[in-house]
């Protein structure tokens, strides 16, 4: 089939790109392919494993499920709009290293935004709160322990209570 | 040997660097890499469990836009040698594409060459094959008995290795003891299934005689086996270490992916890259784990104390086989577990049946085998009415036994179980937890304490491919690092493998950091690519911490020494009154005396006129570094070193099932874990606990089920079921630390953590919970479904 | 795993929605894609077309309605003008808004309680409920939900409006009454007027937010003494179509749900009924875990009402 490419406007992370698809390209490798925006990652392409996570309007999805044509009108953040500046880490970000909630880095961009967006409305979650968000991904390496642990200590940090240690 | 007691930065709470990158989505994955030109590969495979390849038509698919090349396996097994095997098989070959048979449902059979990957799986659909169905069989079982269908006619037999090993007095210690019991534990298929599926690029540079190769990659030796398969010197391949690899645990061996896409690329002379989908990947990446029936028959006296034990274990590899039918091998290093097991009678049995190929899943055969010596004591106990906790302290190799020589011929190094086990039941308050167990089992719950004590044999000797195929006499393994300080004085390390995930870069740095006793920030740490590479196997067998570690800390030892020698020279003392401190070195008895770092480094850089006659110039040292205890063949009954080290691990679970619905829950969860010096705790914290998550999956969740035609039923994540967050429990690690003498800190390795102990830890606690309904569970996994119909069953029966 | 080539239309009304349906035997509508892309990737589904219908405005609300349709199942108590209370969500509705909307939670309080067990958060986010009902799965809570308390579905096709109750919608494994060029318009949720009303849901599953390999969904009003007056009672997942259990719903009515009296009527309500059986769990077992599950939302739905 020679199927009719389509014109699509993503706003990504602020900014706006134009770009011209198959109807059948994912967001996910849109994203990936045509943005260079390599951080979401494939890991089932079935919508299970939560690899692809991104946020449209702050709210996690699968970008595995969503075709690039999809996704015009969003205001859409991969991981790489959330570093405030280059070498600089989001208190998420730097929750997620402080208290090493990963290991091979390949669900970590996912779980990073996902832990964005539950902070982003329930900003002092439970600990089974924060099990419930990251529920929809899966980790292989860590077990979810220093994950949780993470995030655990974002919401503090971001709530003022436990500001960063010097690290002189 | 061991270091000083106190540590600057080894086993402190430090970052891990890595996480830098990883959490800013800058990791730098296969799939991320694209050289540009580069064409994409989608697999055609087979429908059948066995079958002829009668035809393959390639017109239709050729036709179609954007594609490039169908490749089909006649064509590639005139071009390449057969992938390696570790047993002495040769008529068991083994290639990326099915050559005239097709051997597993899921086989590849021909590759697509496309523009991009959508336009390759298009065409892969129009490639047609016609295929002539024959006999097939699946179950390892059946398939060792003569008669049933062969799956390598050539070979005259499914069976790839039958080897009995005796050990001390079997016979004997049997006929004295008054006891004896008998089953079967069976260890299903599963493996560790990365989120990240294999990837690799090939590049070939005609004009240089060069191929490129980007993988997410974990597998020893992987260069050379890709050079010796594309007739290539191992000098015409690169592989590029500097790739991050998302999750292995051991199974992303991709030799035949790569011999397939670095055929390509040298063929069509353009970059060819294959990133397996997921359906790939399940079904035809060669990725599964062990698959095995344990016989295992023990004798024991009154208390309790097993004297002897002879096991069967039968292994159901898939269609062909590379390295996996080693998994048998390797347990025999701890072959009897923690426990003093005078003798032991060991068959290894590898079959091959039409299924999906096995590759080396974390531990390499040692979970498996732990599970089945775990079930095994339960047993024992519960056969006597004896405390299970007990019946293991009676049997347990106490701490004033190390070093401690196994029947097989490896010698445990050190531990202290019965210590590990007092603070795990310590901390779980084991009263309370019974009472708790109880409490449920009068609510109406099903209810079990599970226990397992399990070893991890760690430091990677390669003895079990002697052990298993004298042919094969590689006996041991290296590992390396470079430390070059440069003219500015920064220092950077190199390491010589690819990583995982295991923050190899953060290991080098704290090493490097404690002998030079620096800021570990400070020491860059870079990758080689495998042709400016010193010897190195890559992470596997628990292996980094305790021979990366281990090069790390002797190269630093060796710069360190050579600072003080050029300091000796130029002060013009002996070396022996001097003081290396903190970069600087010093004259012990006159302090004002001293060079300085900068001064060190100007010397070695610039001012050769000051160096000791004969030493080389510059601040570049390496170290290359054999595995502790290693290098020797086995004797003719199989004796060897397996691993240097053994770390020990304790579990203790309580798990209430729902009797109504089958369903289990781990509500309490501590594990006692001894791997010597620890040198990030934050690094072997996430490695346990990670590996408990695996072995959860493989305990309850995961199975690689068959359909009785032949068809992998669990191909996708729907059906093949990974632990969420929900399904892992809090776990309390309780730490304990008895050094290996063998290694520069006292470590021990972590990298299998958890996973050795944890499948067996559920599988007691299950058993413990059907134990009041007479029901006894020794198959994995324990599925909720076909465990809430064994209890019905039984319920109805009594 | 990608789809196979397709064309893509966005639809700005159901008008255009259908004719793009009807002009296409090969055309799909897609609205969250939660289920339709997953089979697309696994090329088990290949639409020629996909019709995408998230953006009409008008069929995403959630509505309180008062119905004039004496067909409607169930007795709903009239409004004083003789009408039947409902609410009602379009069918692009997403899942994630209906689990959090202040309507759903007061006056279709089993839906509300279905609804954080469907998927994850991420799959509620784009998923709709007008996707779940037309896949038809029966281990689909909305499904069953929609099964248990006899919802309305509306469609429109050909330029006609039509509708069918739940019973008479889901017809086989994700087989429903939606004709093949039709777009799913609404589903509307009947409203229990009676003041002490509870809800029970409980589903099995190996892991959280799977499939289910059984669910009960259990609505019951009791009088001031804690007897029932009203049930619905709906099993999932354990059959093709999920089952409404009429006659258990009756026999309740005056009794306390009492355990074993509940245990007892569903248990010889499923004994001639043929539970599924596959990969995952085999049909004895569904049918034990439905009867269990059952129990557990009845119980759970009566003493929700009594403390109503």
């Amino acid at each position: 089939m020679n199927v009719e490419l389509k014109k699509v406007e993503l706003k990504v992370n602020g900014a706006t790109h134009v770009v011209e698809v198959e109807p059948r390209t994912s967001l996910l490798d849109c994203l990936r392919d045509r943005l260079l925006l390599t951080g979401a990652h494939a890991g089932c392409e079935h919508g299970v494993c939560g690899a692809c996570t991104v946020l449209l309007d702050g709210v996690a999805v699968r970008s595995c499920l969503m075709f690039a044509v999809q996704a015009d009108g969003y205001a859409i953040t991969t991981i790489e709009g959330l570093s405030p500046g280059p070498g600089e880490l989001s208190p998420v970000q730097d929750a997620f290293c402080e208290a090493h909630g990963m290991q091979c880095g390949y669900c970590t961009p996912a779980m990073i935004l996902t832990a964005h967006a539950l902070l982003a409305r329930n900003p002092s979650p439970t600990r089974a709160q924060i099990i419930e968000a990251i529920s929809g991904n899966i980790c292989r390496c860590t077990g979810y322990a220093q994950i949780v642990e993470a995030i655990a200590l974002a919401a503090d940090r971001m709530r003022g209570q436990n500001l960063p240690p010097d690290r002189s | 040997m061991t270091a000083p007691a106190k540590f600057r930065f080894v086993s402190t709470d430090r970052r891990v660097r890595e996480d830098r990158r990883f959490v800013v989505g800058k990791g730098r994955f296969a799939a991320d890499i694209m050289p540009p030109g580069v064409k994409h590969v989608a697999l055609v495979t087979s429908p059948h469990p066995h079958a002829r390849i009668r035809s393959i038509d390639k017109r239709a698919a050729l036709a179609m836009p954007g594609v490039h090349y169908v490749l089909d396996g006649a064509e590639l097994a005139a071009a390449t040698l057969p992938l390696a095997a570790g047993l002495d098989t040769p008529n068991v070959p083994r290639r990326p594409l099915a050559v005239d048979v097709a051997r597993y449902a899921g086989e590849w059979v021909a590759a697509v060459v496309a523009d991009s990957r959508a336009l390759a799986e298009d065409a892969a659909e129009a490639v047609a094959v016609d295929y002539e169905p024959l006999p097939f069989v699946l179950d390892g079982e059946e398939a060792y008995r003569p008669g049933s269908p062969l799956v390598h006619a050539a070979h005259g037999s499914n069976v790839l290795l039958d080897r009995t090993f005796v050990w001390g007095e079997v016979e004997k210690d049997f006929a004295a003891c008054p006891h004896r019991l008998k089953h079967r534990v069976t260890w299903g298929r599963s493996a560790t299934v990365p989120i990240e599926t294999f990837g690799v690029t090939a590049s070939w540079d005609p004009w240089r005689e060069i191929l490129d190769i980007w993988a997410s990659i974990q597998m020893p030796k992987y260069p050379d086996q890709t050079a010796v398969a594309l007739k290539l010197p191992a000098s015409s391949v690169r592989v590029h270490y500097d790739v991050d690899v998302g999750g292995s645990y051991g199974v992303k061996r991709g030799i035949k992916h790569t011999v397939l896409v670095g055929h390509l690329a040298r063929r069509l002379g353009m970059p060819v890259r294959l990133v397996e989908d997921r359906l790939e990947n399940m079904r035809g990446g060669d990725m599964h784990g062990p698959e095995r029936n344990f016989d295992v028959e023990v004798a024991f006296d009154d208390a309790g104390v097993i004297h002897a034990m002879k096991m069967r274990a039968l292994d159901n590899v898939g269609a062909y086989a590379g390295r996996s039918p080693f998994q048998l091998g390797k347990p025999v290093g701890a072959i009897v577990g923690p426990y003093r097991i005078r003798s032991v009678q060991y068959q290894a049995i590898a079959v091959v049946t039409n299924k999906t190929v096995q590759e080396a899943v974390r531990a390499f055969g040692q979970s498996p085998t732990n599970y089945a010596i775990e079930r095994t004591i339960d047993e024992v106990a519960n056969r006597l009415g004896l405390d299970r906790l007990e019946v293991r302290r009676r049997n347990l190799i106490r701490r004033e036994e190390f070093p401690y020589l196994i029947p097989s011929g490896s010698t445990y190094d050190s531990g202290d179980y019965h210590t590990v086990i007092e603070k795990v039941l310590q901390r779980a308050d084991y009263a309370a937890l019974v009472a708790e167990r109880d409490r449920l089992r009068a609510q109406g719950m099903l209810a079990g304490i599970g226990i397992a004590a399990c070893l991890e044999p760690s430091g990677g000797n390669s003895s079990f491919e002697p052990l298993l195929n004298p042919k094969n006499e590689t006996t041991t393994w290296m590992d390396s690092c470079r430390i070059s300080v440069d003219l500015g004085g920064s220092i950077t390390a190199t390491m010589h493998t690819s990583s995982s995930g295991q923050g190899h870069e953060t290991l080098v740095g704290t090493v490097v950091g404690e002998v030079l006793e620096i800021d570990p920030d400070r020491v860059r740490v870079v990758r080689a690519d495998s042709l400016n590479a010193l010897p190195s196997n890559s992470p596997v067998g628990s292996r980094m911490a305790i021979m990366l570690g281990g090069a790390a800390f002797h190269a630093a030892q060796k710069l360190k020494g050579k600072l003080v020698a050029i300091a000796a020279h130029d002060l013009n003392v002996p070396a022996e009154r001097l003081t290396y401190r903190e970069g600087n070195v010093i004259d012990s008895s006159a302090p004002e005396r001293k060079r300085s770092w900068a001064e060190l480094v100007a010397i070695a850089h610039r001012h050769i006129h000051r160096l000791p006659p004969g030493m080389e110039p510059g601040l570049s040292v390496a170290h290359i570094m054999p595995v502790p205890t290693g290098g020797t063949l086995p004797t003719p009954d199989g004796r060897v070193q397996m691993y240097p080290c053994y770390a020990f691990e304790f579990h203790l679970m309580l798990v209430a099932i729902d009797p109504d619905l089958g369903k289990p829950e781990i509500r309490r969860y501590v594990v006692g874990h001894d791997c010597g010096t620890v040198i990030n705790p934050k690094i072997v914290r996430g490695m346990t606990m990670g590996g408990i998550a695996h072995g959860i999956g493989a305990a309850l969740y995961e199975e690689f089920a068959y359909s009785g035609d032949g068809l992998l039923m669990a191909q996708t994540f729907m059906d093949y079921l990974l632990p969420s967050a929900h399904e892992v429990p809090p776990v309390e690690i309780v730490h304990h630390a008895t050094p290996s003498p063998h290694t520069v800190f006292g470590q021990k390795g972590s990298g299998e953590s958890g996973y050795l102990g944890a499948p067996a830890a559920v599988a007691s606690a299950v058993n413990d919970a059907l134990r009041p309904l007479g029901i006894v569970v020794n198959s994995l996994p324990i599925k909720m479904a076909r465990l809430g119909d064994l209890i019905a069953q039984a319920r109805r029966g009594s | 795993m990608k789809p196979a080539p397709f064309e893509y239309s966005r639809a700005r009304s159901v008008e255009e929605a259908c004719a793009l349906l009807a002009a296409d035997d090969g055309a799909r509508l897609i609205a969250g894609g939660q289920t339709l892309v997953p089979l697309m990737a696994m090329r088990l589904a290949r639409p020629t077309r996909l019709v995408d219908i998230a953006r009409i405005p008008e069929l995403a609300y959630v509505r309180d309605v008062h119905v004039d349709d004496p067909q409607l199942h169930g007795r709903e108590e009239a409004s004083g003008e003789g009408k039947a209370a409902a609410v009602a969500i379009g069918a692009t509705t997403k899942q994630a808004v209906v689990e959090h909307d202040a309507l759903v939670r007061a006056k279709v309080p089993l839906l509300a309680k279905a609804m954080p067990l469907v998927g994850h958060d991420a799959t509620r986010a784009r998923g709709t409920i007008g996707g779940s009902l037309a896949n038809g799965d029966s281990a689909a809570e909305i499904v069953l939900t929609a099964v248990t308390l006899g919802a309305t579905l509306t469609w429109r096709v050909d330029g006609r409006t039509e509708q069918a109750e739940a019973s008479q919608f889901f017809l086989g494994p994700m087989v429903t009454a939606l004709p093949p060029a039709a777009c799913l318009l609404e589903a509307r949720f009947p409203v229990w007027s009676e003041p002490r009303v509870g809800t029970g849901f409980h589903e099995v599953n190996e892991r959280h937010g799977d499939f289910a390999f059984a669910a009960a969904a259990a609505q019951i009003a009791v009088d001031g003494d804690g007897r029932c007056t009203r049930a619905a009672l709906g099993i999932g997942a354990a059959t093709a179509v999920p089952l409404r259990l009429d006659g258990v719903a009756k026999a309740l009515q005056g009794t306390r749900c009492e355990e074993s009296l509940v245990r007892r009527l569903v248990a010889e309500a499923l004994a001639e009924v043929e539970t599924m059986a596959d990969l995952h769990a085999s049909a004895e077992y569904r049918r034990r875990a439905a009867i269990t599950l059952a129990v557990r939302a009845v119980s759970d739905a009566h003493r929700t009402a009594r403390r109503a």
